[in-house]
């Protein structure tokens, strides 16, 4: 069942050096329980794509739709979780106080908000942390109360930009690992945008590979990888072969400059 | 005691340089008396003489700890002789002052930022206030006001709200304006109304930058309030008795004034640090 759908959708920017094309004619499906990574360099409108999904930019023409809504609408019904690069959690505020900050805005009741932030604090195995303030969390555990704060509502799509981006590979193989687990457990639906070719593929069901200039979809790759990832699974011939056809696809879009 | 030392080889130093200017200016008063009474001094009576006049260009430390001795603890404190009555006048209309000023700077801070025409109507008369010299509007507001009929605390809380309004005004759209795209964006995915942006994470953030405007602007309603009471002769608090001192050369009085005024300073800024203190560790800002 689709639960995006993403119709000729354009953007183009108006700036003082002209207009700039961020996205052009891009046509998606979302699947219910999909995983779905996009990748490309620079410019090439994936994190533009993201944020239209979720109403945070509104599309030149075309349409994107929603579980049935329009975007916006579908912001206003508070149907998506956001990740961005860095966590942004409040200095001001526990880790408690940080995921309870959406659900308070939300108007969820006392008793409610505690017993959802106890759940996805131990999802992603924070419990024990909550009265920590972020600068006492290293830069890993923060990102984590981040996607826990992203999951507290319960929005069926968890849109991801670059979460793991400024932490370090060791860390991010962790929260990888981490992530997979947590798509299994709650089927959410993932929008993940990422510079890596590895973390696309071992991560995504489908791989969306975009190019700058205008930013457009250039290729789109399902994977055959089973849903159980072990992270060994990255050695085996069958992830270099899909790592391969990312390759190609970003080869794809140089191409054309 | 290791901060002592260094403030205290200072302050030691401040009181040397301080006596020995106090010398080499009361001294040819001193010596001009002598040569009218045909005497003449020997170094030590002239620096005796130069260090207990009673109208001296530069009064030695001493003098004006004693000044400030028989001001503060010599006097009954409703006495108006007393500089602790004096200061409480000042303290009062300061006071006054800075809410209403702190008040209209965080009012028309929150306007700025919510309003694109308050953001370029009211910033530039702003900085126009306060390019006026203070001196210059002070009789005037004095006069309205008495006019209207208007005396005492209002009017010189008026000018001091004038002065305090601005570093408040300026340091809270800064906060206000401090949290970035991507946290506007997390509040606009959870389809948050402006109100709580501004109540959950605009005002918290600001909360840092207010405080250091208000340190200023409490500096700043004090030195409006002295300034105030200045013209249309007032009688009563500090600005009064630095003028009734420059009147009848009563330099003593004055720098007791001043030093009054000085720590008076130095307290409410003092207070209003122990309260940013006290407020940014129980928000956990504070290391």
């Amino acid at each position: 069942m689709a639960v995006i759908e993403a119709q000729g959708v354009s953007l183009t920017f108006q700036t003082n050096d002209g207009p700039i094309h961020a996205l052009k004619d891009v046509d998606l499906t979302i699947d219910k329980g999909d995983f779905v990574s996009f990748i490309g360099p620079s410019g090439c409108g994936k994190t533009t794509f993201l944020r239209t999904i979720a109403a945070l930019e509104t599309p030149t023409s075309g349409r994107i739709g929603v579980n049935g809504l329009g975007a916006d609408e579908a912001r206003r019904a508070r149907a998506y979780g956001y990740v961005f690069q860095a966590p942004g959690l409040y200095p001001w505020r526990t880790i408690s106080g940080n995921v309870s900050l959406p659900l308070e805005i939300m108007g969820f009741p006392k008793a409610d908000r505690e017993e959802r932030i106890a759940r996805v604090l131990d999802l992603v195995e924070l419990s024990g942390f909550g009265g920590k303030f972020p600068w006492q969390l290293s830069g890993g555990m923060q990102q984590r109360a981040s996607i826990a704060r992203a999951l507290a509502f319960d929005a069926d799509i968890l849109l991801m930009d670059e979460p793991f981006g400024a932490l370090d590979e060791i860390v991010r193989d962790r929260l990888n690992a981490a992530l997979l687990e947590l798509w299994a457990k709650t089927g959410k639906t993932i929008g993940f945008v990422t510079h890596s070719i590895p973390e696309a593929v071992y991560l995504s069901t489908k791989i969306v590979v975009m190019s700058p200039r205008p930013g457009r979809i250039t290729r789109i790759i399902e994977s055959t990888l089973p849903r159980e990832r072990p992270l060994e699974i990255r050695d085996t011939p069958e992830f270099i072969a899909i790592a391969q056809q990312v390759r190609e696809g970003l080869r794809e879009g140089h191409s054309y400059d | 005691m290791k901060h002592a030392l260094p403030v205290l080889t200072v302050l030691l130093a401040i009181v040397l340089a301080w006596y020995l200017a106090a010398v080499a200016l009361n001294a040819p008063w001193a010596q001009d008396q002598a040569a009218r009474a045909g005497t003449n001094l020997t170094p030590t009576a002239l620096l005796h003489a130069t260090m207990v006049q009673e109208r001296p260009v530069l009064p030695a430390p001493h003098q004006v700890a004693k000044g400030l001795w028989d001001g503060i603890a010599g006097q009954k404190i409703t006495s108006k002789r007393s500089l602790v009555w004096h200061a409480g006048i000042t303290l009062s209309a300061t006071l006054a002052g800075f809410a209403i000023g702190s008040l209209a700077g965080i009012l028309l801070a929150v306007g700025i930022v919510h309003s694109r025409v308050m953001d370029l109507s009211v910033m530039p008369w702003a900085i126009a206030s306060q390019t006026v010299p203070i001196l210059a509007i002070a009789p005037m507001v004095i006069v309205v006001f008495a006019s209207m009929g208007v005396t005492g605390l209002v009017p010189k809380a008026m000018i001091s709200a004038w002065l305090s309004f601005f570093p408040v005004l300026v340091g809270m759209v800064k906060g206000l304006r401090t949290p970035d795209r991507m946290q506007m964006d997390l509040m606009r995915s959870w389809n948050a109304s402006r109100a709580q942006m501004f109540w959950r994470l605009r005002l918290p953030s600001a909360l840092p930058y207010l405080f250091t405007s208000l340190k200023v602007a409490i500096a700043a309603a004090l030195v409006g309030t002295i300034v105030g009471e200045l013209p249309a002769g007032a009688t009563a608090g500090l600005g009064a008795r630095l003028l009734s001192g420059s009147y009848y050369g009563q330099t003593i009085q004055i720098w007791a004034a001043l030093f009054t005024a000085a720590a008076l300073a130095a307290a409410l800024v003092a207070i209003v640090g122990g309260i940013e203190r006290v407020t940014l560790k129980h928000m956990g800002l504070a290391r």
